[in-house]
Protein backbone atom coordinates (compact mmCIF):
# COMPACT_ATOMS: atom_id res chain seq x y z
CA UNK A 1 0.00 0.00 0.00
CA UNK A 2 1.34 3.72 -0.99
CA UNK A 3 2.50 5.20 1.92
CA UNK A 4 0.14 8.52 2.54
CA UNK A 5 -0.95 10.20 5.35
CA UNK A 6 -4.70 10.50 6.04
CA UNK A 7 -6.67 13.66 6.69
CA UNK A 8 -7.51 13.69 10.01
CA UNK A 9 -11.56 13.87 9.14
CA UNK A 10 -10.53 10.10 6.92
CA UNK A 11 -9.30 8.90 9.99
CA UNK A 12 -12.09 9.84 12.18
CA UNK A 13 -14.16 8.64 9.89
CA UNK A 14 -12.90 5.29 9.64
CA UNK A 15 -12.62 4.49 13.14
CA UNK A 16 -15.63 5.76 14.03
CA UNK A 17 -17.52 2.94 11.79
CA UNK A 18 -16.75 -0.48 12.87
CA UNK A 19 -20.18 -1.10 13.54
CA UNK A 20 -22.50 0.41 11.19
CA UNK A 21 -23.30 4.20 11.69
CA UNK A 22 -25.05 6.78 9.84
CA UNK A 23 -23.74 10.20 8.83
CA UNK A 24 -24.83 12.38 11.85
CA UNK A 25 -23.81 9.55 14.04
CA UNK A 26 -20.01 9.99 12.19
CA UNK A 27 -20.15 13.49 13.44
CA UNK A 28 -21.23 13.17 16.82
CA UNK A 29 -18.70 9.89 17.70
CA UNK A 30 -15.60 11.95 16.01
CA UNK A 31 -16.38 15.14 17.98
CA UNK A 32 -17.09 13.01 21.28
CA UNK A 33 -13.92 10.94 20.47
CA UNK A 34 -12.17 14.40 19.97
CA UNK A 35 -13.28 15.27 23.22
CA UNK A 36 -15.12 18.09 20.72
CA UNK A 37 -12.38 19.02 19.41
CA UNK A 38 -13.08 17.90 15.96
CA UNK A 39 -16.29 18.89 14.54
CA UNK A 40 -16.77 17.67 11.04
CA UNK A 41 -19.00 19.74 8.74
CA UNK A 42 -21.64 18.03 7.21
CA UNK A 43 -20.34 18.97 3.46
CA UNK A 44 -17.19 17.62 4.53
CA UNK A 45 -18.40 14.69 5.53
CA UNK A 46 -20.18 14.10 2.72
CA UNK A 47 -17.50 14.42 0.37
CA UNK A 48 -15.10 11.82 2.40
CA UNK A 49 -17.84 9.52 2.25
CA UNK A 50 -18.69 9.40 -1.68
CA UNK A 51 -14.53 9.25 -2.23
CA UNK A 52 -13.92 6.74 0.94
CA UNK A 53 -17.25 4.64 -0.98
CA UNK A 54 -15.23 5.22 -4.29
CA UNK A 55 -12.07 3.62 -2.85
CA UNK A 56 -14.00 0.84 -1.22
CA UNK A 57 -12.70 2.03 2.07
CA UNK A 58 -15.93 1.78 3.44
CA UNK A 59 -19.44 0.36 1.87
CA UNK A 60 -22.89 2.21 1.98
CA UNK A 61 -25.56 -0.44 3.57
CA UNK A 62 -28.83 -1.28 2.21
CA UNK A 63 -30.88 0.86 4.03
CA UNK A 64 -33.80 -0.29 6.39
CA UNK A 65 -37.47 -0.17 5.37
CA UNK A 66 -38.32 1.80 7.87
CA UNK A 67 -35.08 4.45 7.85
CA UNK A 68 -34.25 6.64 5.31
CA UNK A 69 -30.99 7.14 6.70
CA UNK A 70 -28.04 6.06 5.12
CA UNK A 71 -25.22 3.82 6.95
CA UNK A 72 -21.60 3.25 6.40
CA UNK A 73 -19.37 0.48 7.67
CA UNK A 74 -15.49 -0.04 6.78
CA UNK A 75 -14.34 -2.60 5.23
CA UNK A 76 -11.12 -5.14 5.25
CA UNK A 77 -9.48 -2.61 2.83
CA UNK A 78 -10.64 0.36 5.02
CA UNK A 79 -9.37 -1.09 7.95
CA UNK A 80 -5.56 -1.57 6.39
CA UNK A 81 -5.71 1.69 5.45
CA UNK A 82 -6.43 3.13 9.24
CA UNK A 83 -4.03 0.18 10.75
CA UNK A 84 -1.30 1.66 8.57
CA UNK A 85 -2.18 5.09 9.16
CA UNK A 86 -1.85 4.21 13.25
CA UNK A 87 1.61 2.84 12.55
CA UNK A 88 2.74 6.31 10.71
CA UNK A 89 1.05 8.19 13.65
CA UNK A 90 2.87 6.07 16.18
CA UNK A 91 6.10 6.80 14.03
CA UNK A 92 5.35 10.30 14.65
CA UNK A 93 4.54 10.50 17.82
CA UNK A 94 7.71 8.27 18.79
CA UNK A 95 9.79 10.49 16.53
CA UNK A 96 8.30 13.82 18.37
CA UNK A 97 8.36 12.85 21.62
CA UNK A 98 12.46 12.18 21.04
CA UNK A 99 12.74 15.51 20.37
CA UNK A 100 9.69 17.86 21.04
CA UNK A 101 8.49 15.94 24.18
CA UNK A 102 10.44 18.71 26.58
CA UNK A 103 8.90 21.38 24.30
CA UNK A 104 5.20 20.86 25.30
CA UNK A 105 4.57 23.97 28.01
CA UNK A 106 1.53 25.23 28.28
CA UNK A 107 2.95 28.26 29.08
CA UNK A 108 4.14 28.94 25.84
CA UNK A 109 0.43 29.23 25.40
CA UNK A 110 -0.36 27.20 22.64
CA UNK B 1 -47.80 35.80 14.03
CA UNK B 2 -44.53 35.95 12.45
CA UNK B 3 -43.82 39.31 10.49
CA UNK B 4 -42.25 38.62 7.05
CA UNK B 5 -40.48 40.98 4.63
CA UNK B 6 -38.86 40.42 0.93
CA UNK B 7 -35.68 42.05 -0.47
CA UNK B 8 -34.58 42.15 -4.17
CA UNK B 9 -30.86 41.11 -4.00
CA UNK B 10 -28.49 39.58 -6.41
CA UNK B 11 -24.25 38.79 -5.60
CA UNK B 12 -21.22 38.07 -7.51
CA UNK B 13 -20.53 34.61 -7.55
CA UNK B 14 -17.00 35.37 -5.93
CA UNK B 15 -18.41 37.54 -2.97
CA UNK B 16 -20.70 34.40 -1.71
CA UNK B 17 -18.87 34.48 1.80
CA UNK B 18 -19.74 37.99 1.79
CA UNK B 19 -23.00 37.47 1.00
CA UNK B 20 -23.75 34.57 3.58
CA UNK B 21 -21.99 36.88 6.25
CA UNK B 22 -24.59 39.39 5.03
CA UNK B 23 -27.42 36.67 5.68
CA UNK B 24 -26.14 36.17 9.12
CA UNK B 25 -26.26 39.55 10.25
CA UNK B 26 -30.01 39.72 8.78
CA UNK B 27 -30.41 36.67 11.76
CA UNK B 28 -28.44 38.48 14.09
CA UNK B 29 -31.13 41.33 13.71
CA UNK B 30 -33.97 39.37 14.11
CA UNK B 31 -34.83 38.09 10.54
CA UNK B 32 -33.66 34.97 9.40
CA UNK B 33 -33.66 33.62 5.26
CA UNK B 34 -37.01 31.81 4.41
CA UNK B 35 -38.02 31.50 0.70
CA UNK B 36 -35.81 32.28 -2.37
CA UNK B 37 -37.44 33.63 -5.32
CA UNK B 38 -35.26 34.58 -8.23
CA UNK B 39 -33.09 37.50 -7.22
CA UNK B 40 -35.18 37.38 -4.19
CA UNK B 41 -34.96 37.06 -0.63
CA UNK B 42 -37.89 36.65 1.36
CA UNK B 43 -37.50 36.69 5.25
CA UNK B 44 -38.87 35.68 8.25
CA UNK B 45 -38.76 37.53 11.94
CA UNK B 46 -36.99 34.91 14.11
CA UNK B 47 -35.00 36.02 17.59
CA UNK B 48 -31.66 37.67 17.65
CA UNK B 49 -29.03 34.92 16.16
CA UNK B 50 -31.62 31.75 16.46
CA UNK B 51 -29.92 30.43 13.48
CA UNK B 52 -27.12 30.21 11.55
CA UNK B 53 -27.34 30.58 7.85
CA UNK B 54 -24.83 29.25 4.71
CA UNK B 55 -24.87 28.85 0.92
CA UNK B 56 -23.12 26.60 -0.91
CA UNK B 57 -22.35 26.13 -4.82
CA UNK B 58 -23.87 22.38 -5.62
CA UNK B 59 -25.78 20.87 -8.29
CA UNK B 60 -29.23 19.45 -7.36
CA UNK B 61 -28.99 16.26 -5.19
CA UNK B 62 -31.72 14.99 -2.93
CA UNK B 63 -29.59 12.98 -1.35
CA UNK B 64 -27.14 15.68 -0.20
CA UNK B 65 -30.10 17.58 1.07
CA UNK B 66 -31.87 14.83 2.71
CA UNK B 67 -27.95 14.53 4.83
CA UNK B 68 -27.82 17.70 5.94
CA UNK B 69 -31.52 17.15 7.15
CA UNK B 70 -30.25 14.83 9.26
CA UNK B 71 -27.80 16.52 10.72
CA UNK B 72 -30.52 19.44 11.96
CA UNK B 73 -30.24 22.21 9.29
CA UNK B 74 -32.78 23.03 7.05
CA UNK B 75 -33.00 23.14 3.18
CA UNK B 76 -34.32 27.07 2.66
CA UNK B 77 -34.25 26.99 -1.38
CA UNK B 78 -32.41 27.44 -4.55
CA UNK B 79 -31.04 30.13 -6.37
CA UNK B 80 -29.47 29.53 -9.85
CA UNK B 81 -26.60 27.26 -8.58
CA UNK B 82 -26.85 28.26 -4.94
CA UNK B 83 -28.76 26.35 -2.52
CA UNK B 84 -29.18 27.73 0.80
CA UNK B 85 -29.46 26.19 4.93
CA UNK B 86 -30.20 27.64 7.91
CA UNK B 87 -29.55 25.81 11.52
CA UNK B 88 -30.86 26.57 14.57
CA UNK B 89 -28.00 27.74 16.88
CA UNK B 90 -29.20 26.12 19.70
CA UNK B 91 -28.39 22.64 18.01
CA UNK B 92 -24.40 23.62 17.47
CA UNK B 93 -22.29 25.00 15.45
CA UNK B 94 -22.84 24.96 11.70
CA UNK B 95 -20.53 25.02 8.99
CA UNK B 96 -20.89 23.05 5.11
CA UNK B 97 -16.75 22.68 5.41
CA UNK B 98 -14.55 21.98 8.28
CA UNK B 99 -11.14 21.39 6.01
CA UNK B 100 -9.29 23.61 3.85
CA UNK B 101 -9.86 20.55 1.23
CA UNK B 102 -13.45 20.61 1.10
CA UNK B 103 -13.01 24.41 0.74
CA UNK B 104 -10.51 24.43 -2.40
CA UNK B 105 -13.15 21.90 -3.58
CA UNK B 106 -15.48 24.17 -3.24
CA UNK B 107 -13.99 26.99 -5.37
CA UNK B 108 -12.72 24.56 -7.88
CA UNK B 109 -16.39 24.02 -8.85
CA UNK B 110 -17.26 28.11 -8.97
CA UNK B 111 -14.06 28.34 -10.78
CA UNK B 112 -15.17 25.63 -13.44
CA UNK B 113 -18.42 27.50 -14.07
CA UNK B 114 -17.37 31.00 -14.57
CA UNK B 115 -14.74 29.54 -16.84
CA UNK B 116 -17.60 27.76 -19.03
CA UNK B 117 -19.63 30.77 -18.76
CA UNK B 118 -16.66 33.00 -19.56
CA UNK B 119 -15.81 30.75 -22.68
CA UNK B 120 -18.66 31.03 -23.84
CA UNK B 121 -18.88 34.54 -23.89
CA UNK B 122 -15.66 34.73 -25.89
CA UNK B 123 -17.06 31.93 -28.88
CA UNK B 124 -20.01 33.75 -28.65
CA UNK B 125 -18.63 37.47 -29.05
CA UNK B 126 -16.38 36.11 -31.51
CA UNK B 127 -18.71 34.15 -33.92
CA UNK B 128 -20.80 37.08 -33.93
CA UNK B 129 -18.38 39.94 -34.62
CA UNK B 130 -19.41 40.21 -38.73
CA UNK B 131 -23.46 39.63 -37.93
CA UNK B 132 -25.49 42.45 -38.91
CA UNK B 133 -26.51 43.50 -35.20
CA UNK B 134 -22.82 43.15 -33.98
CA UNK B 135 -23.58 42.47 -29.92
CA UNK B 136 -20.47 40.92 -29.34
CA UNK B 137 -18.78 43.76 -27.54
CA UNK B 138 -21.46 42.66 -25.29
CA UNK B 139 -19.87 39.52 -24.80
CA UNK B 140 -16.82 39.92 -24.69
CA UNK B 141 -16.80 42.76 -21.65
CA UNK B 142 -19.03 39.92 -20.04
CA UNK B 143 -15.79 37.46 -20.84
CA UNK B 144 -13.60 40.40 -19.17
CA UNK B 145 -15.19 40.30 -16.30
CA UNK B 146 -15.80 37.24 -15.68
CA UNK B 147 -12.14 36.64 -16.07
CA UNK B 148 -12.45 38.97 -13.04
CA UNK B 149 -14.19 36.93 -11.09
CA UNK B 150 -12.02 33.79 -12.22
CA UNK B 151 -8.95 35.58 -11.07
CA UNK B 152 -10.88 36.71 -7.74
CA UNK B 153 -11.50 32.91 -7.04
CA UNK B 154 -8.24 31.53 -7.89
CA UNK B 155 -6.63 33.76 -5.48
CA UNK B 156 -9.12 32.43 -3.11
CA UNK B 157 -7.68 29.55 -3.91
CA UNK B 158 -4.07 30.09 -3.90
CA UNK B 159 -4.19 30.80 -0.48
CA UNK B 160 -5.66 27.75 0.86
CA UNK B 161 -3.34 25.54 -1.29
CA UNK B 162 -0.47 27.46 0.30
CA UNK B 163 -2.12 27.46 3.52
CA UNK B 164 -2.86 23.39 3.07
CA UNK B 165 1.07 22.59 2.56
CA UNK B 166 1.22 23.42 5.84
CA UNK B 167 -2.06 21.74 7.41
CA UNK B 168 -5.16 20.17 6.85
Amino acid sequence: MESIALTEAVFYILISMEQPIHGYGIMQSVEKMSGGRVKLAAGTLYGALSSLVDKKWIIALPSEENSRKKEYQITDLGKAAAAAELRRLKELVKNGEAVAGGWDNDKNGI
Amino acid sequence: MAERKTVRKWFWVWDFEKEEQWLNAMAQSGWVLDRLGFCTYHFVSCEAGEYTVRLEMREHDEDYIRFMEETGAEYIGRMVKWIFFRKKAELGEFDIFSDIDSRIEHLNKIGQLLLLVCVANVLIGMGNVASPVNMSWLNLLCAAFLSYGLGRIHGKKEALEKERLLRE
